[in-house]
């Protein structure tokens, strides 16, 4: 059998038009698919802080302590090898970007509880080489630890020193290990994840359930009647370096 | 033909010598025997067919690690429409409480060292140390 010239290109021609068709089709199909799951109520998790309420206990660490037991954070007395979570800072030095001498009595050299800001624009997730860090839809600056390298990139990209490097064997400085959560070890990078595993189960963070003055509020940003979008239409509240450009999602209530 | 005794004497004691291990094993009956592991004596079946675990229980482990850590989804559910949390200590060792009599043993038999234990805890070792 001989095929003309003229049979060829009406064959060829067809089976490219088939081809193109089944193509676009999937393609269809596909954007249908993934267009899906993109609806539903979004959630942006964040925390109102009180400073003066959590002056209100004097020396008070209740949040620090329920924090550091259920994540298993070791206690380091030798400041070189502190692994820190949530702890308090000077007013002043959490918040060098107010430039104000005269800062009023009420917070003048008072701690302030800091911790991770689980920023919109997170520097830490930008540097990280291996994806152990990321930003979760929910907000969240999540840390997968099995992915931790130990370069320590976001530890300098990080404005706020929220994170901190186990320079040491962690082990040994638990005092007392709650089996439910895995330790870290030597070598990684530690940090708060807002209590994921806690929200995961319903659950409020450990700190702020733990604060018996009710200084700390959690909630979802996107939900307009939350407790925590009402207290910032109620107050004016600050965040820390804000002019970094990195959208902390921690607020202060002044 | 005078040295006849002489090479099959040294023919035997070589055979002898490279065959030596495999005599050995046997002897000690170290080599071909399974570790008797400790099974779980409240529960009948795992998260999946015994045969299935035994094969791929390193695969599934670490999907259920991506599957938390990555993708906050922290429900298994299994073939016979169970629902398990995710969780290396707290689901895998609820069951199987001796880690020791359990997965070490077998780890040891096979020479694998998962380094999961570095951060992740018996919590038989915990209350040891407690008391
Ligand atoms: C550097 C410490 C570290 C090592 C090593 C490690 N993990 Fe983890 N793993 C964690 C931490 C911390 C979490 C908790 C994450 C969370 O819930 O926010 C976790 C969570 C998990 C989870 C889900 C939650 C749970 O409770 O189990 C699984 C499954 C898991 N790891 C499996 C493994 C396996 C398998 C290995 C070994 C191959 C391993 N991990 C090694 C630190 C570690
Ligand atoms: C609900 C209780 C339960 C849970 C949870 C459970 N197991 Fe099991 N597992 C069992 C029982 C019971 C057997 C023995 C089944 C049999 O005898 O056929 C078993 C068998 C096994 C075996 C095969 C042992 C052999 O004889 O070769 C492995 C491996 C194993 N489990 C690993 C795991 C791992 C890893 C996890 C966590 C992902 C897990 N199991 C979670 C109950 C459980
Ligand atoms: C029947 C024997 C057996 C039992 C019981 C068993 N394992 Fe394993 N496990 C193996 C073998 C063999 C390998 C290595 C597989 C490979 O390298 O391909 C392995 C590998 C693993 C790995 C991956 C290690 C790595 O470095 O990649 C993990 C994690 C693991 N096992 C967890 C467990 C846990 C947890 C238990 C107890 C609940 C358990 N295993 C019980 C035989 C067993």
């Amino acid at each position: 059998m001989t095929i003309h010239r003229r049979t060829f290109l009406g064959v060829a021609g067809l089976s490219a038009v088939a081809l193109a068709g089944k193509s676009t089709i999937g393609a269809l199909a596909k954007a249908g698919e993934e267009a899906a799951p993109a609806a539903g109520a979004a959630t942006r998790w964040a925390m109102v802080i009180d400073p003066q309420r959590c002056l209100r206990k004097e020396g008070c660490k209740d949040c620090i302590g329920a924090c550091d037991k259920v994540h298993n954070v070791p206690l380091f007395k030798d400041k070189d090898h502190e692994v820190k979570w949530i702890w308090k800072e000077p007013f002043e030095n959490a918040f060098t970007g107010e430039e104000n001498p005269y800062t009023a009595e009420a917070l003048k050299d008072k701690p302030v509880l800091v911790f991770c800001n689980h920023c919109d624009n997170p520097p830490c997730v930008r540097v990280c080489p291996t994806k152990a860090t990321w930003k979760r839809e929910d907000g969240i600056v999540m840390m997968d630890w099995h992915r931790c390298i130990g370069c320590r990139y976001c530890m300098a990209a990080c404005p706020y020193g929220s994170r901190s490097f186990n320079w040491l064997d962690p082990r040994p400085r638990i005092p007392a290990l709650d089996p439910e959560f895995p330790t870290r070890t030597k070598g990684v990078v530690e940090k708060c994840t807002f209590c994921e595993e806690r929200l995961a189960k319903g659950e409020q963070p450990a700190c702020v359930e733990a604060c018996p003055e009710k200084a700390l509020v959690f909630g979802n940003l996107d939900d307009p009647a939350s407790e925590v979008r009402s207290l910032l239409r109620e107050h004016f509240t600050i965040r820390r370096k804000p002019e970094l450009g990195t959208q902390p999602e921690i607020y202060y209530i002044v | 033909m005078r040295d006849r005794g002489l090479i099959f004497t040294g023919l035997v004691l070589f055979l002898g010598l490279i065959t030596f291990p495999v005599w050995y094993n046997l002897a000690s009956g170290t080599s071909s025997k399974p570790p008797e592991l400790k099974l779980p004596t409240t529960e009948k079946q795992c998260v999946a067919p015994t045969e299935t675990m035994r094969m791929s229980h390193m695969e599934m482990l670490i999907t259920w690690r991506d599957q938390v850590v990555r993708q906050n989804d922290r429900t298994y559910v299994a073939a016979d429409g169970k629902r398990y949390d995710m969780s290396l200590t707290n689901t895998c060792l609820k069951c199987h409480d001796n880690k020791a009599e359990f997965c070490d043993k077998c780890h040891d038999y096979a020479g694998v060292k998962p380094y999961c234990w570095d951060c992740h805890i018996d919590p038989k070792l915990v209350q040891r140390s407690k008391g």
